[in-house]
């Protein structure tokens, strides 16, 4: 029989059975950032456990600082101490670190493919959830916790037990104003949150096979919001074309030996899986959520859903109801909205960028409405500015922000207001994420601009 | 890490589904340095508190007998989202040792073992049985969770069998470090690096 992507990448890192279905895994890449990752050094060396492989080991602080203007660490005072012993402990064993300011330096999930440091075929962990992202360059990423972190630090290791292969296909064209935002939401909203507890998923269909590198990020990225700490999809021509030439891809006679491995890695035909899921783009309309969980999803033309068509999840979607302030049965689309989020590692990179400045350029956002623009990366915000995108929304009245974390999360005192609805292109719709009180709608870039042009939430097929 | 072996106690029903962790812990306070032991005062806040800081009677850690319970009960897939170790750590800053439910988010499910706090999976119509029997005898009902036998024994006397993997029950029971575990496979681990180093030197940079 054959094999899938995910069981190559897992047998070839195996370095021991451990017994009892567990394994002791090959860490091939350790990031970093400033919420988990100076802590874990810390820790890792006070328990007494250096670093044992620190040229595996990247490091950027994305998510505690501001992304005012002209920021540095001291304009947020609280994540201040944390940037510090970053690079006290990064300093002190060589780890590479991009800082404020430098090149490389972005959110975490775009740092990696960005500068070739997210390679296929490799294993990848970093202390963040949404290190799912990394599946997209056809690598085996996981989200860990900080004890983990601290088990990687000092051994280049994890203990594994293997979960169950879930295989996705997007199949067709993607309609007018659909994204692979769309794509993911779509599912999520389909299968719910905990479809994918247990699993390794790998996303394939032709819709996946046409989609830009970039893209497949994002599809990626949400996987953990279905459940799944790793989510995949096979490297191919898009892949290496993406790859090659950046910082810390191979070069040269490496590079092509390099292409060659991966070239083994996709799925065999004959590969089976636990589960599988097919979904029909055609049928797919760019989307929106309305409640509190990234499931409670609808295309936007759709109306709010009614609870009492919930079964077991009518409590649930009642609360979602009620913090959100909206009634079941009314449209979504007009729904008024107050702030306008892009960025995020879900929807930060160039592509999103000039999606949603498409829907911007020559129009002006609604008065009452605070529209951010946050770039992933440092290289990402020079890319836009290089090609006229800042002024782009600056006319519109939108705000062109330093990269980071932002208002994805809140933990750098950049926050939606309570009680404020918000229109965002990360990934969390949790009751509190953006700030206690803050109502989030999870949608694509595009969706996003149109929202803030329109003041409420619109359907971006109308621009 | 912390031994865990058995533990009896009230058990809190938070019976809702998608605990996240944000909502146990706020990002905030895992940037502010209160460490791993300070978390407790807390978790829950969102839900614990109003706006102006003071208690809300309508949750369930906030009334009697649930006060100091040892033990959550919830629905299905608590612990989903965010990676955030800190969401643990807060849960045993207040005193959780252990949470029944259906099934846990996947990462918070590790860091538990990884602390200390045992993550029971049962099935839902046990989870709600319990709730109901707590209810129907405060301040008299009990819960155990029995890691040695891999059993709950409910307030009026069943028991529940759970499932936990035989590695991580023997981790738990003895109290046992994973880094000290791995450190004994080292030459497995420099072996690996080595025959790795020629078959994908693109890795290693
Ligand atoms: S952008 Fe948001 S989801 Fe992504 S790493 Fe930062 S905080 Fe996490």
């Amino acid at each position: 029989m054959g094999k899938a992507l995910f069981d190559k990448i897992w047998d070839s890192h195996v370095i021991t059975d451990l017994g009892n279905g567990f394994i002791l895994m090959h860490i091939d890449r350790l990031l970093l950032h400033d919420m988990s990752g100076g802590k874990a050094m810390k820790e890792a060396i006070e328990k007494g456990y250096d670093p044992v492989q620190p040229r595996l080991i990247y490091a950027t602080p994305d998510h505690t600082m501001s992304t005012k203007p002209g920021r540095t660490e001291k304009t947020h005072p609280p994540g201040e101490p944390l940037i510090k012993s970053m690079r006290e402990t990064t300093g002190k064993y060589g780890i590479k670190l991009f800082d404020l300011g430098q090149d490389g330096n972005g959110i975490v999930h775009v740092m990696g493919p960005e500068q070739g440091l997210t390679l296929p075929g490799t294993t990848l962990v970093c202390g963040d959830s949404h290190t799912s992202t990394h599946g997209g360059m056809g690598a085996l990423a996981y989200g860990i916790g900080a004890s983990e972190l601290v088990h990687v630090i000092a051994t280049q290791t994890m203990v594994q037990r293997k979960p169950k292969r879930f295989r996705v296909s997007f199949d067709g064209k993607l309609q007018p104003g659909v994204t692979s935002k769309d794509m993911i939401l779509h599912l999520i909203g389909d299968v719910g949150t905990a479809a994918g507890t247990g699993f390794a998923v790998e996303y394939a269909g032709s819709a996946v096979r046409a989609l830009p590198v970039e893209a497949r990020l994002t599809l990626c990225n949400l996987t953990i919001e279905m459940g799944a700490r790793t989510g995949m999809v096979a490297p191919d021509d898009t892949t290496y074309e993406y790859l090659h030439g950046r910082d810390y891809a191979p070069k040269d006679a490496m590079w092509d030996r390099a292409v060659a491995y991966w070239r083994t890695l996709p799925t065999d035909p004959d590969a089976e899986f636990d589960r599988e899921h097919t979904i029909d783009m055609a049928k797919v309309a760019p989307q929106i959520t309305w409640g509190t969980s990234p499931e409670h999803v609808i295309a936007v033309d759709r109306a709010i859903p009614d609870p009492a068509m919930a079964g077991d999840k009518r409590a649930a979607w009642e609360a979602a109801l009620q913090y959100q302030g909206l009634e079941p049965g009314k449209p979504i689309e007009g729904t008024k909205v107050d702030w306008v989020f892009i960025g995020s590692c879900t929807n930060s990179r160039i592509t999103d960028i000039r999606a949603a400045a498409e829907i911007v350029k020559g129009r002006h956002k609604a008065e009452h409405v605070t529209a951010w623009v946050v770039p992933g990366s440092e290289r990402i915000k020079k890319q836009a500015e290089s090609e006229g995108l800042d002024r782009v929304f600056l006319d519109a009245g939108f705000e062109w922000r330093e990269p980071g974390c932002s208002m994805c999360l809140a933990s750098n005192g950049e926050r939606v207001p309570p009680g404020k609805r918000s229109v965002s292109t990360s990934n969390r719709n949790f009751v509190g994420r953006q700030g206690p009180g803050a109502r989030t709608h999870l949608a694509s870039p595009a969706m996003a601009a149109a929202a803030a042009i329109k003041g409420a939430i619109a359907d971006v097929r109308k621009f | 890490m912390d031994k865990f072996t058995k533990v009896t106690g009230v058990a809190a029903p938070l019976m809702r589904q998608n605990v996240d962790t944000d909502l146990i812990i706020r990002i905030e306070r895992l940037v502010d340095n209160v460490g791993r032991e300070g978390l407790g005062p807390y978790a829950f806040e969102q839900i614990r508190f109003k706006p102006d800081g003071s208690e809300n009677p309508d949750c369930v850690f906030n009334q009697e007998p649930y006060r100091n319970s040892p033990i959550i009960l919830s629905r299905e897939n608590f612990g989903c989202g965010s990676s955030r170790e800190g969401a643990v750590w807060a849960l045993k800053g207040m005193g959780i040792k252990a949470v029944i439910a259906p099934y846990f988010g996947d990462i918070f499910n590790n860091n538990c073992f990884q602390n200390g706090i045992l993550p029971v999976p049962l099935p839902i119509e046990d989870v709600e049985q319990l709730a109901d029997e707590m209810k129907a005898s405060p301040g008299n009902a009990r819960v155990t969770v029995d890691l040695e036998n891999c059993v709950v024994i409910s307030p009026t006397g069943r028991t529940i069998p759970f499932k936990v993997d035989a590695r991580r029950q023997h981790a738990m029971l003895n109290g046992l470090d994973d880094i000290a575990q791995t450190k004994a496979n080292q030459d497995k681990i420099e072996a690996w690096q080595a025959a790795d180093k020629s078959a994908r030197p693109w890795v290693w940079l």
